[in-house]
């Protein structure tokens, strides 16, 4: 008994020890980001290894959240043109719920077909859906930026719109999106549809009554990596929107970069806020994250 | 008369049947509808366009070519210029400072194995860790170790990029720390992006201490996702299969080779799949820390393709270049394919 006891005790203190060193592992750089942010004296690097930098205080936090972002203004010399943290805030939001929006429906729709129907040009659409993503998107800027310009919404090109982003960056999203729900649904047991067809239930009702309330963990996840994709993503939206008023934080975030000097610490402050709406919404969808990938569903 | 009535009904009935399926795919393709076409447009299109534009000399006075505009036909149409973008790039005949198509290939490759490799490992091991019997702080681990998935990709990769800071940044300030308690004496001003001299000599001769600094913060980036794939798969082992292996004897290591090694490995392959091609195509790392050097060393082929556009403007060269990657890429997929069957319908 004694010596199971020690056997136990032994296999946790090494278990425990090597979760340890990769927890070391994993906070190092975001502790270092912490204390980036909270340097006052805004320079490119701290001098020490410290967690509370001397002199250590939330200025920058303060600074994004409530100063106006000079690189970003429609009039320069005029300050109240300039984007501040809640406009852009809102642009960011609206863009990548867009993109999730326009993932997550088309993409339930097509995986539902390749799920559950044997149909002429299944394989063949199934891989032209990865395969296009296969296709490095550096030179397609030019004939998409060429493409979105001709369509006009009022007067202005489509292209210089958050709609027209969200439509991009969702058409980018969409392959894994089809792929990991056409991999869940793969499991949602076919006699359930069978039976509701039997009550009377036509093929449309199925899907949406059936299907999807059934999927809700890889409709979180797609809805999550879609919402991602649009949240960070700056080197199309710097190539086709002009007004600043419509510029998101990824955005700002890279205008900082740009600089001859980063000021560090506003950077790190950034940084900070932009990871916090994406890290809550992971711990909050964590449970289904887990069941949501499709990959445990994929026969092999 | 008979005898030949069924000989010459075949081709019809064939051909009905042929109708009959074609009819039966109309309904799965309206479902497909939607999502197809709006990748047809927003990403056919311009991809089919970037094939065209790989068999011409399209620079930048060629950009206000407009296909919807027949009068800018004429003016800004680029030259045809056949397979010489192709010729050129795997000949290493571009202009560009070193350029090598080869050797960018080769570490490429290297790139992709060696972190998907340390990804998996790792990422199962820190699964197996952390779905051990009565472990304690389970919950907290769990919710920690997804923090480097759940940061945005640009963002780490520039907080990587100022940790390997020459002179102030954090793994130079660790070494000096360490070197203070115990008193030993590593270097403390190593320049990480820039040391030509390889760490490892001989068949490694390749790999410029910059890879080793990208590959461990690829690492840390790449981990989490094959753990939270690799925990799905384990929490659904029964437990009773550890339990027989236990009374027949078997000891841990063959525990893990005979029973959770075959039963995770249908959701691990599709998932080293997707981080096959994740990594291969790694631009936030590669291009944010080590930018490629030193002397383009580092340099993978999306970081080298997006140079050729954004610091060349070599529009058709770039074009080019994108289809060599994606028929690579395609080589790969298709490898897997054969392998997972991702694409077998699960009900026949």
């Amino acid at each position: 008994m004694f010596k199971i006891k020690r056997k136990e005790i032994l296999r946790q203190v090494a278990l425990q020890l090597f979760l340890l060193a990769v927890t070391a592992f994993v906070l190092f750089p975001i502790l270092w980001i912490f204390s980036l942010a909270l340097d006052p004296r805004n320079i490119d690097k701290p001098l020490e290894l410290r967690l509370i930098p001397p002199g250590a205080s939330l200025n920058s936090f303060r600074k994004i959240l409530t100063e106006p972002f000079r690189l970003l203004c429609k009039d320069p010399s005029n300050v109240s043109t300039c984007m501040t943290f809640p406009r852009l805030l809102g642009n960011s939001l609206l863009v990548s719920l867009g993109t999730s929006v326009i993932a997550v429906i088309l993409g339930a729709s097509a995986a539902y077909a390749f799920s559950r129907f044997q149909f002429i040009g299944r394989q063949a659409g199934m891989l032209g859906f990865i395969v296009l993503i296969m296709l490095p998107a550096s030179a397609t800027l030019a004939p998409l930026y060429v493409l979105l310009t001709q369509v006009k919404v009022g007067t202005e090109p489509l292209r210089a719109t958050l709609p027209g982003l969200m439509i991009a960056y969702g058409s980018g999203a969409l392959p894994f999106a089809i792929w990991n729900l056409k991999g869940y649904f793969d499991t949602v047991p076919r006699e359930l549809e069978e039976a509701a067809i039997i009550d009377g239930a036509n093929q449309f009702q199925v899907f949406y009554r059936i299907i999807i309330p059934l999927s809700t963990p890889a409709l979180a996840v797609t809805i999550l990596f879609s919402f991602m994709s649009g949240w960070t993503e700056f080197i199309l939206a710097w190539t086709f929107l002009e007004n600043p008023s419509r510029f998101t934080l990824a955005m700002a975030l890279r205008a900082m970069q740009g600089q001859f000097a980063t000021p560090w610490s506003d950077f790190a402050a950034l940084s900070i806020l932009m990871s916090i709406p994406v890290v809550a919404i992971f711990f909050g969808l964590q449970r289904f994250i887990v069941s949501g990938l499709s990959m445990g569903a994929v026969k092999g | 008369m008979a005898e030949a009535q069924p000989v010459l009904a075949r081709p019809t009935s064939r051909r009905r049947e042929f109708r009959r399926r074609l009819r039966a795919s109309l309904g799965p393709w309206l479902y497909i509808a939607p999502a197809g076409l709006v990748m047809l447009v927003i990403t056919l299109f311009p991809q089919l366009f970037q094939v065209w534009m790989a068999f011409t000399d399209f620079r930048i006075k060629h950009l206000r070519f407009n296909l919807f505009n027949p009068d800018t036909w004429a003016q800004f149409a680029p030259p045809f210029v056949g397979l010489a973008n192709f010729y050129k790039i795997l000949t290493n005949q571009l202009a560009i400072e070193n350029y090598d198509f080869w050797r960018i290939l080769a570490f490429n490759l290297t790139w992709t194995v060696t972190n998907v490799f340390f990804h998996v490992v790792l990422g199962v091991a820190i699964a197996l860790a952390l779905n051990s019997k009565g472990l304690l702080g389970r919950r907290v681990y769990r919710a920690l170790f997804v923090l480097p998935w759940a940061l945005p990709g640009y963002i780490t990769a520039l907080t990587w990029k100022n940790m390997y800071d020459p002179r102030f940044g954090a793994i130079n300030q660790l070494i000096a720390i360490v070197n203070n308690w115990l008193g030993t004496n590593f270097p403390t001003d190593t320049r990480w992006m820039d040391v030509a001299q390889p760490p490892i000599g001989g068949p490694l001769s390749f790999l410029p201490l910059a890879f080793y600094c990208v590959l461990l913060a690829n690492i840390w980036l790449g981990w989490p996702f094959m753990t939270v794939v690799a925990t799905g798969a384990l929490q659904a082992i029964p437990e009773e299969l550890y339990e027989a292996a236990s009374i027949d004897g078997a000891s841990g290591w063959q525990k893990f080779w005979k029973i959770t090694a075959p039963l995770i490995r249908p959701a691990m392959v599709p998932a080293i799949m997707l981080g096959t091609i994740w990594t291969f195509n790694q631009f936030n790392v590669i291009y944010f820390i080590s930018g490629g050097g030193p002397f383009g060393r580092t340099e993978i082929l999306v970081t080298q393709a997006f140079k050729l556009v954004y610091e060349q403007r070599l529009y058709g060269v770039a074009a080019a270049f994108s289809i060599v990657v994606f028929f690579i890429l395609l080589i790969i997929t298709l490898i897997n394919n054969r392998v997972t069957r991702a694409t077998e319908a699960y009900y026949v």
